[in-house]
């Protein structure tokens, strides 16, 4: 058992990177606006 | 109208007037704005007519562009466009006459505070959700090794990192639980939060306690994923809450902030619409609206009275001129005096006259908060029972008597309860934002599902605004040119609806055109008078006499010759036939509530199959009208569109307005459909019945999930594993149940299907 102890660390660590992630793309409004940025890729112009 | 501007700013030069006025205009702006730093703003714009990607693109790029603009970003999901901007580096004023020349209205957005503040308690809901999440699943995958057998040291370990992990979860994410618990009980009352938080904190201590003095059952698990599926609901219930509010501000702001005072030496200054007192001179600038009621002294200008009068036509206003408060002045500077106050003023009776009708509604208790009532004191007491039971059992065995109790906490902890009214309400807006139908209030759902009557207002509702020429007399002998221009110079709607039917013929132009009130429109062709008006009046020119038996709705004829006729109807609105028919299906009661003559209601109530029909009603009488019936103990769906309905809308149980509705009628109803068609009206209300049969049934789930688990826990048989699969099954279960709504067909056809509909739109943007 004793040997696979290093999976839990990992295994919390991916987590983390994911909750990381998440945070960033929250915190960078990444949702603010939904509709839009589904919108935006009709706009030919702004690309 | 331009002229007006320079004759009006009488006092020194005009260029030192107008550059007053754009100072006063930019203040404005800056008031309602966000200030960054000295001189760099951002200013919220309200824009309801962006809705694609063209608009987007437009907007940006025109603001873009400008001097002081730094930063455009356009909003789709909450209609907004929020601008970044310099004052130092040009006037603010750029920007919003560039927005107007885009062709977008705009409101500035009212109150910025409130909504950064709502911004950041769902930014931090979600936080606490995504944090709540990673923690469940890691103390599951841990909880899981311990379930399936691991010897008793790694048992240990693993309860001791699954508490690592949940102390600062449930510090961190259950704050929303926490808060709103403490507020009921310092308030004296029980709410469903507070077994939740009991439960939870509860739980952790107890396993704390469990984990470090070698014991081996631990709910770290439990209280973790409690407050996931908790705050998932509690989110859900936000993210509707704001749709609706969205559109309420969306919606909204037809009262002016303020108003601009002239003092006797024709000084302006900008004053709070608190303090506009009655006699107080006003100045109204192009593209403001009228801050109270008043008498215009000086200035003439095209007002939209819209709110008023539903009519979307521009009114021409001059000197000696009364205007309501809320209009939209359009073309000109305009000096008014004040005849009220703001409180008094048109715009203020029409508010207190739906706070009064509002004030039943507010009294709605939605079907969460019923269950709440009944299940918190349950809940605490149940938990209690067991406590006691055991310490009389096991002679004052506090551990388990301890243990059992915080077990039926956890067990009865209203997962499924909190998930079935939020799941279902979303997934019901999402499918009526589909099929056009916009929400404006939450728990309008729910007071829809209960209509057993249906009025309908006339005009704009149940017919359309402009009516239509139904049959011309006598047309192929007549000059149709002559009609069509004559028609074309006024505004009558009978005019228009000629104009319309003889929109492919061509004109030929007519001389000193002049209106009569009440009679119809003269003017000359070549030297020869003609006329389009009543029959009577128009046949003192015509040849031949017209017998009186004779009934039409207009007339037209050139001097001496032989009239021609035409018969004018009220439109029906699209589908409002077989609206009814379904309704009727629906076994709902019809009504008709009108403020129009009783001809013309009753002709529509009778093509369309109405018996019970009510004419010349005052908005205070519809209100009675409603009253009654609800007295009678009926739920009545009103359907109106005028701010005279705007009353009406508020003392229905339940109302709905066409998207074409005055501001004040759309901001007084719960639901604002956008497509033309009537059948919104049976088709929302199926909706909203199937989603009333989801939630009881996930009700239902959830008690009989309670029924089976808590005899269990009260006997001491609940385990950690347990109460995990028996809360993730119930609120999964929940969750598919009100899935449901979205996929299943409702009776009778759906508006042939979506798709044709999207298709359509699509064109017509595509048009555009």
């Amino acid at each position: 058992m004793n040997h696979l102890l290093f999976l839990i660390p990992i295994a919390l660590g991916l987590g983390l990177v994911g909750l990381l992630a998440f945070v960033w793309s929250l915190k960078n409004g990444q949702y603010e606006d939904l509709e839009g940025a589904a919108e935006r890729i009709f706009d030919e112009e702004s690309t | 109208m331009s002229c007006c501007e320079a004759t009006l700013d009488n006092p020194s030069s005009t260029k030192d007037a107008s550059a007053r006025l754009q100072n006063l205009v930019e203040e404005r702006l800056i008031s309602s704005s966000q200030k960054l730093d000295k001189s760099r703003y951002r200013t919220r714009f309200i824009v309801p007519d962006m809705n694609c990607a063209a608009c987007i693109g437009t907007i940006e790029r025109g603001l873009a562009d400008l001097a002081p603009v730094e930063q455009v970003r356009a909003n789709l999901s909450m209609k907004t466009v929020s601008v970044t901007w310099d004052s130092e580096k040009g006037n603010g004023n750029h920007i919003t006459h560039a927005l107007k020349g885009l062709g977008y209205d705009y409101h500035l957005s009212s109150d910025e505070t409130s909504d950064a503040t709502e911004d950041r308690q769902s930014k931090r809901l979600l936080l606490s959700l995504a944090v709540a999440g990673f923690a469940a699943a890691n103390i599951m995958l841990l909880s899981v090794s311990v379930w399936s057998g691991a010897d008793a040291e790694t048992a240990h370990l693993f309860h001791l990192i699954s508490g690592l992990i949940a102390v600062p979860t449930v510090v961190f994410s259950g704050q929303p639980f926490f808060h709103s618990a403490l507020r009921a009980l310092s308030a004296k009352t029980l709410n469903m939060d507070v077994p939740i938080s009991l439960a939870v904190i509860l739980a952790l201590g107890m396993s704390i306690y469990e984990s470090l003095t070698g014991g081996t059952e631990a709910y770290f698990d439990a209280s973790v994923t409690l407050l996931f599926f908790l705050l998932i609901g509690r989110y859900l219930d936000q993210l509707m809450r704001r749709k609706a509010r969205g559109a309420v501000e969306r919606l909204h702001s037809l009262a002016a902030r303020g108003g601009t005072l002239v003092n006797k030496k024709g000084k302006v200054s900008h004053i709070a619409l608190a303090d506009i007192k009655p006699g107080m001179k006003l100045r109204v600038f192009p593209g403001e609206r009228f801050p109270v009621d008043g008498l215009v002294t000086d200035g003439i200008s095209e007002i939209d009275r819209s709110h008023v009068t539903g009519e979307s036509e521009h009114v021409l206003t001059q000197t000696g001129d009364l205007v309501e408060a809320g209009a939209l002045n359009l073309t000109g500077l305009v000096d008014i005096e004040a005849q009220t106050s703001a409180e008094n003023s048109f715009l203020g009776e029409m508010r207190k006259m739906m706070e009064v009708a509002e004030k039943g509604r507010g009294e709605y208790l939605r079907v969460a908060d019923r269950m709440a009532k009944i299940y918190a004191p349950a809940v605490h007491l149940l938990a209690l029972i067991s406590f006691v039971y055991w310490m009389i059992v096991t002679g004052g065995d506090w551990h388990t008597s301890l243990y059992v109790a915080i077990a039926v906490l956890i067990i009865t902890c209203p997962c499924a309860l909190g998930l079935a009214v939020p799941v279902a309400h979303v997934i019901s807006a999402n499918r009526m934002m589909n099929a056009g139908i916009l929400i404006r209030d939450e728990s309008a759902l729910e007071r829809l599902a209960e209509v057993d009557m249906v009025t309908f207002d006339k005009t704009g509702t149940l017919t359309t605004n402009s009516p239509v020429v139904s049959r011309a007399y006598n047309i192929e002998h007549s000059s149709v040119p002559e009609i069509r221009s004559l028609a074309s110079k006024s505004n009558h709607p009978a005019a228009k609806a000629v104009c319309t039917f003889l929109a492919e013929k061509d004109a030929s132009p007519i001389d000193r055109v002049k209106e009569f009130p009440g009679y119809g429109i003269e003017g000359l062709f070549g030297s020869k008078r003609v006329r389009l008006g009543s029959t009577a009046w128009v046949s003192e020119i015509s040849k031949g006499d017209i017998s009186d038996n004779e009934n039409y709705s207009v007339s037209f004829t050139i001097e001496n010759e032989l009239p021609t006729h035409f018969d004018i109807e009220e439109k029906l609105r699209e589908d409002a036939v077989s609206t009814v028919r379904e309704l009727k299906a629906l076994e709902m009661d019809l009504a008709v509530l009108s403020g129009d003559k009783i001809e013309k209601v009753a002709l529509v109530c009778q093509q369309l199959g109405i018996s019970d029909y009510l004419s010349n009603q005052k908005p205070s009488q519809k209100i009675e009208y409603l009253n009654a019936a609800q007295h009678k103990g009926r739920s009545v769906l009103m359907v109106g569109d005028g701010i005279n309905d705007a009353p009406a809308l508020a003392a229905g149980h339940v109302s709905m307005v066409p998207a074409s509705a005055s501001d004040v009628g759309r901001y007084a109803a719960d639901f604002v459909f956008i497509r033309s068609s009537l059948s919104a009206v049976p088709q929302a209300f199926k909706i909203a019945k199937l989603t009333s049969k989801i939630v009881r049934q996930n009700f239902g789930i959830a008690i009989a999930y309670n029924c089976i688990a808590v005899p269990l826990a009260m006997a001491g048989f609940v385990t950690p594993l347990f109460a995990a699969i028996a809360m993730s099954a119930s609120s999964i279960l929940v969750v598919a149940n009100s899935f449901r709504i979205s996929f299943q067909s409702l009776r009778n056809s759906e508006v042939s299907g979506d798709g044709t509909i999207k298709l359509q739109e699509l064109k017509e943007e595509i048009v555009r």
